[in-house]
């Protein structure tokens, strides 16, 4: 391939090789129980937050429903493995089924909540998405316990634990590629556009209406998807689990990866899964107490760092972009990074607007002026 | 002169109370540079807002090349053919300049590329994506904007930031451009450039120009005819000169 650029495909890399990796060693043995399930939340907080990355950061739009998708596709896919275990002989085939069943019909709810999302605007939006989060949990929680298991949770069937996590792999790479492909592509121009400027969009003949609907869709088709494997990964569904605390959890990881970051977003969850439950698994007894109170200053330090403008010299002299130009050796010459669409998370969102001002992009505006090299 | 290109029959409308713009007579041939002047809040941008689909008219009907377009969707004129500015300037300041461009490309036939189509990467995928690169590039190098083309339109001076609107609307193929006071901002040199720009595109392009602008040296020197809008009622309409020396025209914008 002529255009190939290894950096586009470096995330996929990335978590393929992590993939391979653990499902090596989880075969020779080496990898505890405990670790697989932290493997399998990560992975699921990688689903939930890359796929609420592209309504939040590239859409624009702000969406506090997102435990509700997920809450929907953990108890319809859930309550579909358990109708089609027997039915379906193969294991795999069963799980592949109750996750598209989970995730469509999340999507289903994704368009319908959709729709007054072309009328509603920033708070009015969120607030409808935390109501509709916050119904679907009360209906399931008061579902009987013969259909969805009520208070008591939905069983789900147990699959093997070291099967499963590879499923997870596989499908934050289907994620990642749809995702990634749509936003760079003129799709996904057309829904920063919509971020950016909706009249403008309009003016521009952008159809603002379909663009909304996919984005909706699509971010709640992969939440679905994640929770039906985390109905997996945890045997019982329960309703408790996914209120807006949760929704908000999500959030914070897409804020602090970056806005309009797909790599940010899967490192931030990473990092704050990872935060979580080692909290949870180091301080224990009487320590207890400090879990959520260490969480919550681990965050507030991180929001502090990422953004106080006394340590801009400091991040800006000390990061991994930095370190990268050392090792490779290669220009930091701002041009080569805008018209390059792996790299929009170097381009500010709005958020960050104030920042433009200083940041690198700004700092040599005569570098950006480049011999044509694209279209010889 | 050849055929009409807009016909503007009795628009009108109210917000609540007040008459912001009342029975509108228009006819715009093809080829030819319009100008809309007036003081301010006479209701000249509130024109340009129901021509594009903002606002819905009150009473009266406009035509594009005979067709009825009142109160159609904003998308819809659009992909009809009427492309507009802003007079605050509206682009996607998050995005490149050539992006900002190519999202003005983004319905063109020629470029139609499904979402499936990007979605599984099909060959036709990277061929439009080519295409269009190459198109935004030809289009900016008419507004004088090609070796800026990789940097954020936030970042642009204000005059080329104007610019870059026009050729964003331009990217969408228009019949009929509406400019909403394009050389505001600009000092006299760049005003000239604009003239220069304005007439290039109506002459490649075949692409009639209706303008609303302060710089009465710039309606002037562009447009053969023009309507003097004052609180809404058309206070003289015609040939260019003529209207401006208007002793009503004159009236309205110095006082008695």
């Amino acid at each position: 391939m002529k255009n190939f650029k290894l950096s586009h495909y470096l995330n996929y890399i990335v978590i393929a090789i992590v993939g391979i990796v653990f499902t090596l060693l989880s075969f020779t043995g080496n990898v505890k129980s405990l670790y697989l399930l932290m493997l399998e939340n990560i992975l699921i907080a990688v689903l939930l937050s890359v796929s609420l990355s592209i309504v939040v950061g590239f859409l624009g739009e702000l969406s506090l429903g997102h435990a509700g998708f997920m809450c929907v596709g953990a108890y319809l896919g859930g309550k579909a493995s358990v109708l089609l275990e027997g039915v379906l002989g193969n294991t795999l085939i069963n799980v592949i089924v109750s996750m598209l069943i989970g995730g469509i019909i999340a999507a289903i709810f994704g368009a319908i909540i959709g729709l007054p999302a072309l009328r509603l605007r920033g708070d009015y939006l969120a607030i409808v998405t935390l109501a509709f989060g916050e119904i679907v949990r009360s209906i399931f929680m008061n579902s009987s316990k013969t259909s969805f298991g009520g208070s008591f949770g939905l069983s789900t069937p147990r699959y093997d634990k070291d099967y499963l996590f590879i499923v997870g792999f596989v499908v934050v790479l289907i994620c990642l590629a749809v995702v990634q492909n749509m936003m760079r592509s003129k799709h996904g121009r057309a829904i920063t556009a919509i971020r950016d400027s909706e009249i403008a969009a309009k003016a521009t003949g952008i159809n603002v209406t379909k663009y909304k609907l996919i984005v909706f869709t699509v971010s709640s088709f992969f939440a679905g998807v994640a929770g039906v494997l985390y109905s997996f990964t945890q045997y019982n569904v329960q309703s408790t689990n996914f209120s807006y605390n949760y929704s908000i959890e999500i959030l914070v990881m897409v804020v602090l990866g970056g806005m309009g970051s797909i790599n940010g977003s899967i490192i931030a969850a990473t990092l704050i899964t990872f935060l979580d439950v080692k909290l949870q698994t180091v301080l224990t007894g009487d320590l207890a107490v400090l879990q959520d109170f260490l969480y919550a200053i681990i965050l507030i330090v991180i929001v502090i760092y990422n953004n106080a403008p006394g340590l801009k010299n400091f991040r800006e002299g000390y990061n991994l972009n930095v370190l990268f130009d050392k090792i490779s050796s290669r220009k930091n010459n701002p041009a080569n990074i805008q018209d390059d669409e792996a790299s929009w998370h170097r381009v500010p969102s709005k958020i960050q607007i104030d920042e433009v001002l200083s940041t690198k992009i700004q700092r040599d505006p005569t570098a950006s002026i480049k011999p044509d090299k694209e279209g010889k | 002169m050849s055929n009409t290109v807009l016909k503007i029959e009795n628009l009108g409308i109210t917000f609540g109370g007040l008459k912001a713009v009342q029975h509108l007579n228009l006819e715009i041939k093809e080829k030819q540079l319009y100008g809309l002047v007036g003081p301010n809040g006479a209701g000249k941008t509130t024109v340009f807002n129901m021509l594009t689909g903002v606002y819905k008219p009150t009473e009266g009907k406009f035509f594009l090349n005979g067709e009825n377009l009142t109160g159609k969707g904003q998308e819809f004129i659009n992909h009809k053919g009427i492309a507009r500015t802003f007079q605050n300037i509206r682009l996607f300041n998050n995005m490149t300049v050539i992006r900002n461009v190519l999202v003005g490309l983004h319905y063109q036939p020629e470029f139609k590329c499904g979402f499936f189509t990007s979605m599984f990467r099909l060959p036709r995928h990277f061929k439009v994506e080519k295409a269009m690169r190459e198109r935004a590039k030809e289009i900016l190098r008419i507004v004088g904007l090609e070796e800026e083309r990789n940097i954020l339109s936030c970042n642009l001076p204000y005059g080329k930031q104007r610019k870059l609107e026009i050729a964003r609307a331009l990217a969408t193929n228009p019949k009929l451009l509406l400019l909403d006071e394009p050389a505001a901002g600009m000092n006299p040199q760049e005003t000239a450039e604009l003239m220069d720009i304005v007439r290039h595109i109506r002459d490649e392009y075949n692409i009639t120009i209706l303008l609303i602008e302060h710089d009465m040296k710039f309606v002037s020197g562009l447009c053969d005819e023009v309507t003097v809008l004052n609180f809404g009622t058309v206070l003289a309409q015609g040939n260019t000169k003529e209207a401006l020396n208007d002793p009503e025209v004159i009236k309205a914008y110095i006082g008695e």
